[in-house]
């Protein structure tokens, strides 16, 4: 709202200096761009995947080196490090091993470029999943009321590199709660929908863009026109040409989806800095498994579609960044039916150029009784926003963290330092 | 690229002294177009449009000529009674939806979800084999993306997931069951068929006002068996009644107990007991079982967990009733929210989760339904804006409370804005606001006499209101089908436009619902939408909706082989009443031929069918149409 007032104080400002400036598009242009911060940063594109449902961290980060760990979950456990067994975790320092279905993820832990933070997650104690996904996606747990989205305030409070409509895209149906807000973005779940759907496309949207031309006195000639360059725009950047690079094979689920077609957005250079997308099939109450099975199946397609994308990518990783987030974790202990119930603190990657990989961040709480939140669940030692914070602050160059996270006391010395 | 807000504001420069400035400044261009657009007095034809779009969802065939015959202010009236108008069609499509006319607790019968059946089953020890193996599967549930629960996951296991459905489908066809994702689908469809066919059309408009006032969001939870009843009980029931009655109905209703949590709001004093006897107990009991006993449900145990839950209280003033600066403060959000401690869900989940033996007949019929704990009720004395709520009043806490918010002059303020907003324009003009406040404080809040006052006022009948707001999702889909005289069955295809466009019915994730200002969701994504709906629609396109180009136009015009059905579709979808720059654009696409056999683009009925088609798409997608 804020925004809002600023821009009509300042259209007067503006109108009564220009008084020659003839069209309304440029006028705004000119202000917004007043409006905004600048920032002569390269081009950064933060990638953000939401595991919904409650991702087992602790079966997906496996701390082995934790007793209690396997007391707690006689049948789902996954076993300590063995070389040569392939149902063992995947040993990444010591303590903490990867799930053994995520083997594609081993090279960018050793290349350094993927960084885990366990025991992270919302400090907010719900374990609704509704209430946790708002919270947050909103980026203000506890708090209902928060209008937007806090990729929606970033796009609000940044300027982009490029004015583009692409800048930020959601590949989902409906534009999740994490980019709704006043800041344009695009949802679509396939790029080829973005387009005039006619028999005769070109002659049909022919016809629009000459109605909406001549509605010059409509707000929505003003959309309009941005609608069809956008459309003109993608097409011409025909992001589907675009076919995965360095051998890289995306698997053919939704996930897969979403991520090959953000590189293909990135890679036809359409002004995208903010892509979002989400994956789902985590809440594993019954039968969850262990090294195979129901989450095992979940996990390889989670890391196999970012492993692909990575490969995908090669050297563009460079200004990438994936984080990748869960509503809460699971319980330590497994319950009746082999599986876990809804927990507290997870585990989230971040994975990039920019990472100072191959380390597990945060402090470690422990699993014993005791160590436990509410008896039951992984403690959290790392707010999700203090990482959020920091890959706004180092990655994005954001610097008005407080709008990002209204009511959040970012404290930059307590950076994990994932980003340097 | 798109820089809605300043558009916006530019778009009415009336309203502020700033934009004048710079209308003044800019060139030509742009102040010729303003007085273009203003005309002195609506013509009557125009007044009848203008009343047909906001007390409904737009004309269809004939409607100008029975609104004239029948006069204006007749049909105003007639409108405003809508239990007086005979409503056989409307009623007789919703018929053909079994689930509408369902309670709660058939609904969780009926349309039981599948993990929970199949656990009950077991427990029961009645697993029948083919599920047995199913049972053993994953991906039982469908609550893992809440934002999504229409869509299942198809994934990487989609074999077992295949061999799990087919095991569910098959039982539940020999059970005589459904899937819950149904019911829902069901909803919508009936949302759909009142708006199209239904004579009450301003009931249908209030309907639609008031699901979104009172917002609850079908992906929460259990929600999607609570808002049938929420529909039908609640909101249709005092739509056009008055608005305490409303209001007392929503406190109530299990759909907005779930929603915003107060169904768990427990005083920090309240004794769940352990040993008693049993007519005490039987509540006491069947609360914490309620907790305990549902790790399979959607929203998982908030095990044993005590205390208020604010998020209703809040909401209430804040979306509800006072508005956010209604003068209202946290304290008073505490209050409030003890006051409504004990008002909760009997069995929320349905019989299959609650029903430990004892309760079981009861729940099976009662799931589902409002009732008022008082074991967990705060039975202290409360102070709620400035109102001494004494101690002991058990229930009656909350109905003190609701009649205090009813009769508030915040919201009376905070309701005549709104309406004001939603029917003449998006920046409401503050003298009729007033007078709209007025009349609802004296009516005690009588909300067809708000309305009356809205309809009969200078301001919703000036050029200014005419056709100032941008048509919501919904508005422009149902519009379309009227004003075309199509037939739809409402179902899932026809919604999913409407989902497409931004505004799913029941879709909207937080309590204060979809905005009524075009800022909000005028955006490329949702205008291309927009294009490609009125194009599919055109088309026939749409699965399950039909309209028929040629009888309604070919047959009422004798130059379609010279303007392609120009003029009669303008007249049909938009009553003629159309920019000069958009008829001239539609009569230059007409006469480009579509393909390279030129020049006899209108001479055969098929490739006239195929002109109109396009004509009416391009018209159904003009930003005059986009306009109410």
């Amino acid at each position: 709202m804020n925004r809002r007032f600023f821009i009509k104080s300042g259209s007067i400002a503006l109108a009564s200096v220009s008084a020659q400036l003839s069209t309304p598009s440029f006028l705004e242009r000119l202000v917004l761009a007043e409006g905004s911060q600048r920032t002569s940063l390269p081009r950064k594109i933060l990638v953000t995947i939401f595991q919904r449902g409650a991702v087992d961290g602790l079966n997906m980060v496996i701390p082995y080196g934790e007793s209690n760990y396997y007391q707690l979950r006689p049948s789902i456990a996954i076993a300590r490090p063995s070389s040569g067994d392939v149902e063992t975790a995947i040993d990444l320092d010591g303590f903490f091993g990867l799930h053994p279905s995520m083997r594609s993820f081993k090279t960018f832990w050793e290349s350094k470029r993927l960084a885990i933070i366990h025991a992270a997650g919302s400090p907010d104690s719900t374990r609704s999943h509704f209430d946790a996904q708002d919270y947050m996606e909103s980026g203000t747990p506890g708090i209902k009321s928060t209008a937007a989205g806090f990729l929606n305030r970033h796009l609000q409070i940044s300027k982009g590199a490029r004015d583009s409509v692409f800048r930020a895209v959601a590949l989902s149906q409906a534009m999740p709660r994490i980019l709704q807000g006043p800041a344009p973005a695009v949802a679509l779940s396939k790029l080829a929908d973005f387009t005039i759907r006619a028999g005769n496309s070109s002659a049909v949207q022919g016809g629009f863009e000459a109605i909406y031309e001549r509605s010059v006195n409509d707000v929505l000639a003003g959309t309009g026109k941005e609608t069809f360059e956008a459309v003109n725009y993608l097409k011409r950047a025909n992001p589907s040409q675009h076919r995965p690079g360095n051998g890289a094979q995306y698997p053919r689920s939704p996930l897969g989806n979403s991520m090959l077609q953000i590189a293909q957005l990135i890679k036809s250079d359409v002004g995208l800095e903010i892509a979002f997308t989400d994956t789902g099939g985590w809440d594993t109450h019954v039968n969850q498994g262990n090294s195979r099975g129901q989450l095992a199946n979940r996990l390889q397609d989670f890391a196999n579609s970012i492993s692909a994308f990575l490969t995908d990518l090669g050297d563009r990783m460079e200004d990438v960044l994936i984080v990748t987030m869960s509503e809460f974790g699971r319980t330590v202990r497994e319950n009746g039916n082999r599986g876990t119930d809804h927990g507290h603190a997870n585990a989230m990657f971040v994975i990039g150029g920019g990472v100072r990989g191959g380390r597990v961040y945060g402090d470690w709480p422990g699993l014993r009784t005791e160590q436990l939140y509410e008896g039951r669940d992984l403690a959290l030692t790392t707010d999700f926003r203090t990482v959020l914070s920091e890959v706004a602050r180092r990655h994005l160059g954001s610097t008005t963290l407080t709008t990002l996270f209204p009511g959040y006391n970012v404290i930059e010395s307590r950076f994990r330092g994932v980003l340097g | 690229m798109r820089k809605l807000i300043p558009n916006c504001r530019l778009r009415r420069p009336r309203s502020s002294g700033a934009l004048l400035i710079i209308t003044a400044l800019l060139t030509p261009v742009f102040s010729a177009v303003n007085a273009q657009k203003s005309p002195a007095i609506l013509s009557d034809e125009q007044q009848i449009l203008h009343v047909l779009n906001r007390l409904g969802f737009g004309a269809r065939p004939g409607d100008v000529d029975r609104v004239k015959k029948l006069g204006i202010s007749s049909y105003i009236d007639q409108q405003l009674n809508p239990q007086d108008i005979p409503d056989a069609l409307a009623e007789e499509k919703v018929k053909e939806l079994p689930t509408v006319s369902m309670s709660t607790a058939q609904l969780y019968e009926k349309y039981p979800q599948p993990g929970v059946l199949i656990r009950q089953l077991e427990k029961l020890g009645k697993l029948p084999p083919g599920l047995i193996q199913a049972q053993k599967m994953p991906g039982m549930e469908s609550t893992n993306s809440s934002k999504r629960s229409e869509a299942p996951e198809p994934e990487a296991n989609a074999m077992e997931n295949e061999n799990y459905r087919r095991a569910v489908r098959e039982y539940y066809a020999e059970q005589g069951l459904q899937l819950p994702q149904k019911i829902i689908g069901e909803l919508q469809a009936s949302r759909i068929l009142r708006a199209v066919y239904s004579e009450r059309q301003l009931n249908e408009v209030m309907v639609d006002f008031w699901t979104n006032h009172f917002n609850v969001f079908a992906g929460k939870g259990v929600e999607r068996w609570l808002l049938t009843s929420y529909d039908r009980d609640t909101i249709r029931r005092h739509a056009m009644g008055k608005f305490a009655d409303l209001l007392l109905a929503t406190a109530k209703s299990p759909a907005m107990l779930f929603y915003l949590d107060n169904f768990q709001s427990v005083s920090p004093n309240a004794q769940l007991p352990r040993s008693g006897n049993r007519q005490q107990m039987r509540v006491g009991v069947f609360a914490k079982r309620e907790m305990t006993s549902n790790r399979q449900s959607q929203e998982p145990p908030q095990r044993m967990r005590r205390g208020i839950n604010e998020n209703y209280a809040r909401e209430l003033m804040e979306l509800h009733t006072l508005g956010v600066d209604g003068g209202y403060t946290q304290k008073d959000v505490q209050e409030v929210a003890r006051c409504f401690t004990g008002w909760t869900i009997f069995a929320p989940r349905g019989a299959a989760v609650a029903a430990n033996r004892r309760l079981a007949g009861f729940a099976k019929e009662s799931a589902g339904t409002f009732f008022f704990n008082a074991r967990l009720h705060d039975d202290g004395e409360k102070v709620v804006l400035g109102n001494k709520v004494p101690a002991g009043g058990g229930f009656k806490d909350g109905l003190i409370v609701l009649d205090i918010l009813a009769r508030h002059q915040s919201t009376a303020n905070f309701i005549a804005r709104k309406l004001v907003r939603h029917f003449v324009s998006d920046s409401p003009p503050e003298t009729l606001v007033k007078s709209v406040a007025d009349t609802f404080s004296k009516s005690d809040g009588d909300i067809r006499e708000a309305l009356r006052t809205i309809f009969f006022s200078t301001e919703f009948n000036s050029p200014n209101a005419y056709r100032a707001k941008v048509k919501r999702p919904f508005e422009l889909a149902i519009s379309a089908v009227r004003s075309l005289g199509g037939d739809t069955n409402g179902g899932p295809q026809f919604h999913r436009w409407i989902a497409r466009m931004g505004e799913p019915l029941y879709g909207f994730q937080t309590p204060n619902g979809y905005s009524d200002t075009a800022e909000t969701w005028v955006n490329t994504g949702g205008l291309l939408e927009r294009l490609n709906f009125g194009l599919a629609l055109a088309n026939n396109r749409i699965p399950g909706t039909r309209i028929d180009l040629h009888r309604l136009v070919e047959s009422t015009s004798t130059n379609v082989r010279e303007n392609g059905g120009v003029e009669p579709a303008l007249k049909l979808v938009l009553g003629g009443d159309v920019s000069s720059g958009t008829r001239q654009t539609l009569m230059d696409q007409i006469r480009k031929p579509e393909s390279s056999a030129a020049d006899s683009v209108l001479d055969t009925k098929a490739s006239r069918a195929e002109v109109l088609a396009k004509v009416v798409g391009l018209i159904l997608g003009s930003p005059e149409f986009q306009r109410q």
